[in-house]
């Protein structure tokens, strides 16, 4: 068991049926994720980056193939509570505190009040949100917001955090602020991640690997190891090696425009 | 070993809840000076308009003539209106409370929701006050019952509906969220979907209480009890005692404004955060 990988994904695809007609989503994706491993989904929209995310995580079916996750069904890791899942909104809910939020899932757990609030406060102070325990969402900013959602995720301990787009509707400076957050939170917690974006530069950063994604049939183009030295930080964005690398991802998500 | 690197977010500018305590007074006098105004002025221009030109007292009463009638005829109108509230109240419970009830059934069967929902809109938009005088037979002219299952149906419609619409209309996000844990579908009408109809709810329910209000005195006009305010505006209109029947008016409109503001109270109690962000946005 120790040496499944965290996500095998094997022959699969998806298809989209509806009155519209039919889409081919995805196409014989297959793709190992080793455990603790930071991997992003690159692609232009519509590239089925999202698509796979969701097989991942049990959110969709796939319509042929398999995928596994710690050596069993998608379905059972997620009944299993694998999975700690961000998305590209921060979908907290309005009607509670951001405490109550990030006890949401050890509620839904079962986890008892006094370990639910006190790994909920760990999970703030981690995200550096402790003074903000009180606060209701509507009075945090769009990076606090995405912080308390990421809190919320790594609440349970999953051994896979899917994100999709996270920062996507952050400004810059947030963004690259919030890259290097989910960095540290990555060595500091040995989570494997999967990662969605359509940001060269933020898949370069944060990521072991990249898997560059074409669309119409969604398949992936290209697998790309970044091997920038770790921990990364603002110097790793500075050097040159960081440079090449936008470089390659570039080339390849533009041989795939080509094609 | 998970540890916090504190500082090296910058703080957000102050997001704590603005104190009201400061120029309340400045602010409430801004807010409520105008509509005072306004209102004063609305009842000099009435009793003028009434006196210069000469309008017949059983057209429109002046405004000091509906006062001493209301001083002269107090005990009678308030307990009228008190009669009349207890109906539309009653009805009230009686058709939220049905109306939460088969909201919640719909949420768990989804065929009932669609099956019923057409059908229940075409019933919302029929003049249901057209049934009193069937009420009446039913249940017995002076019945209480008679007036508060008219109530109880009109308020019972926006409620269901909207609760339907709040039980259904979630975040697909929500969702997809309570799925990644694993969650049940009672975990997802317990944690998401009925706190998510909580706004829409008591949207309905306010408009359930001027509604409660009109179906319980339009009703009694159709007869009833003697001690009903609907009874007692047709009797005195029916006399000739126009300023009586206008003083009724004034207990009526005042009845269902603190019955509003009843709703609004048990809102904030129960859903703050809603209130709050409707604070922010301005509304």
């Amino acid at each position: 068991m120790t040496t499944s990988p965290a996500v095998a994904i094997s022959g699969a695809s998806k298809v989209f049926e509806s009155t519209a007609g039919r889409v081919d989503a995805l196409r014989g994706i297959t793709l190992d994720v080793a455990k603790g491993e930071f991997i992003s989904l690159i692609g232009s929209s519509g590239c089925g980056k999202s698509t796979l995310l969701r097989l991942i995580g049990d959110l969709l079916e796939p319509s042929s193939g398999t995928v596994h996750v710690n050596g069993k069904t998608a379905h059972q890791a997620r009944l299993d509570r694998e999975y700690g899942m961000v998305f590209q909104q921060a979908t907290l809910f309005e009607w509670r505190s951001v405490l109550d939020n990030v006890e949401l899932p050890l509620e839904v757990m079962g986890r008892d009040k006094a370990e639910r609030t006190q790994t909920a406060r760990a999970m703030l102070d981690l995200v550096q949100l402790t003074e903000f325990a009180g606060h209701y969402p509507y009075q945090l900013s769009g990076g606090m917001q995405q912080r308390v959602a990421i809190a919320r995720a790594l609440s349970f301990e999953p051994s896979i955090l899917l994100m999709d787009e996270p920062f996507g509707a952050l400004d810059e400076m947030t963004r690259e602020r919030m890259q290097a957050e989910v960095l540290r939170i990555w060595s500091q917690t040995g989570t494997t991640v999967v990662f969605v974006t359509h940001s060269i530069p933020e898949a370069v950063f944060l990521s072991s690997r990249v898997v560059v994604m074409s669309p119409r049939p969604g398949r992936i183009a290209g697998l790309i190891d970044i091997d920038l030295p770790q921990p990364r930080s603002d110097q790793t964005r500075e050097s040159p090696h960081f440079y090449e690398k936008m470089t390659e991802v570039r080339e390849a998500l533009r041989g795939v425009q080509a094609a | 070993m998970i540890e916090a690197t504190p500082g090296r977010f910058p703080l957000p500018p102050d997001l704590s809840p603005p104190d009201h305590t400061k120029g309340w007074v400045r602010t409430g006098i801004r807010r409520y000076v105008p509509a005072t105004l306004i209102f004063i002025g609305g009842l000099v221009l009435w009793e003028l308009v009434v006196q210069v030109f000469h309008i017949k007292r059983f057209l429109l009463p002046r405004p000091t003539a509906i006062i001493a009638a209301f001083g002269r005829e107090f005990p009678t109108v308030t307990a009228a209106g008190w009669f009349t509230m207890r109906e539309a109240m009653g009805g009230f419970v009686l058709g939220a409370s049905a109306g939460i009830v088969i909201a919640l059934i719909t949420a768990r069967w989804t065929v009932i929701r669609d099956g019923m929902m057409p059908f229940a809109i075409a019933i919302n938009a029929t003049p249901i006050i057209a049934l009193a005088p069937i009420m009446n037979n039913w249940f017995g002219i002076t019945n209480p019952m008679a007036k508060m299952s008219i109530v109880g149906v009109i308020v019972f419609f926006p409620v269901m509906i909207n609760m339907v619409r709040g039980l259904s209309e979630v975040q697909p996000g929500f969702i997809e969220l309570m799925d990644s844990y694993g969650a049940t579908p009672r975990h997802i009408l317990m944690k998401v979907r009925i706190p998510n109809s909580l706004p829409y709810v008591f949207g309905a329910f306010k408009v359930g209480t001027t509604l409660s209000v009109i179906a319980a005195i339009v009703s009694e006009y159709f007869g009833g009890s003697r001690d009903a305010l609907g009874v007692y505006i047709s009797q005195q209109a029916a006399l000739f005692h126009f300023a009586e029947a206008w003083a009724a008016i004034l207990v009526a409109s005042f009845s269902g404004i603190v019955f509003y503001l009843v709703i609004v109270v048990v809102e904030h109690f129960f859903i703050p955060w809603h209130a709050s962000i409707r604070a922010v946005a301005g509304e």
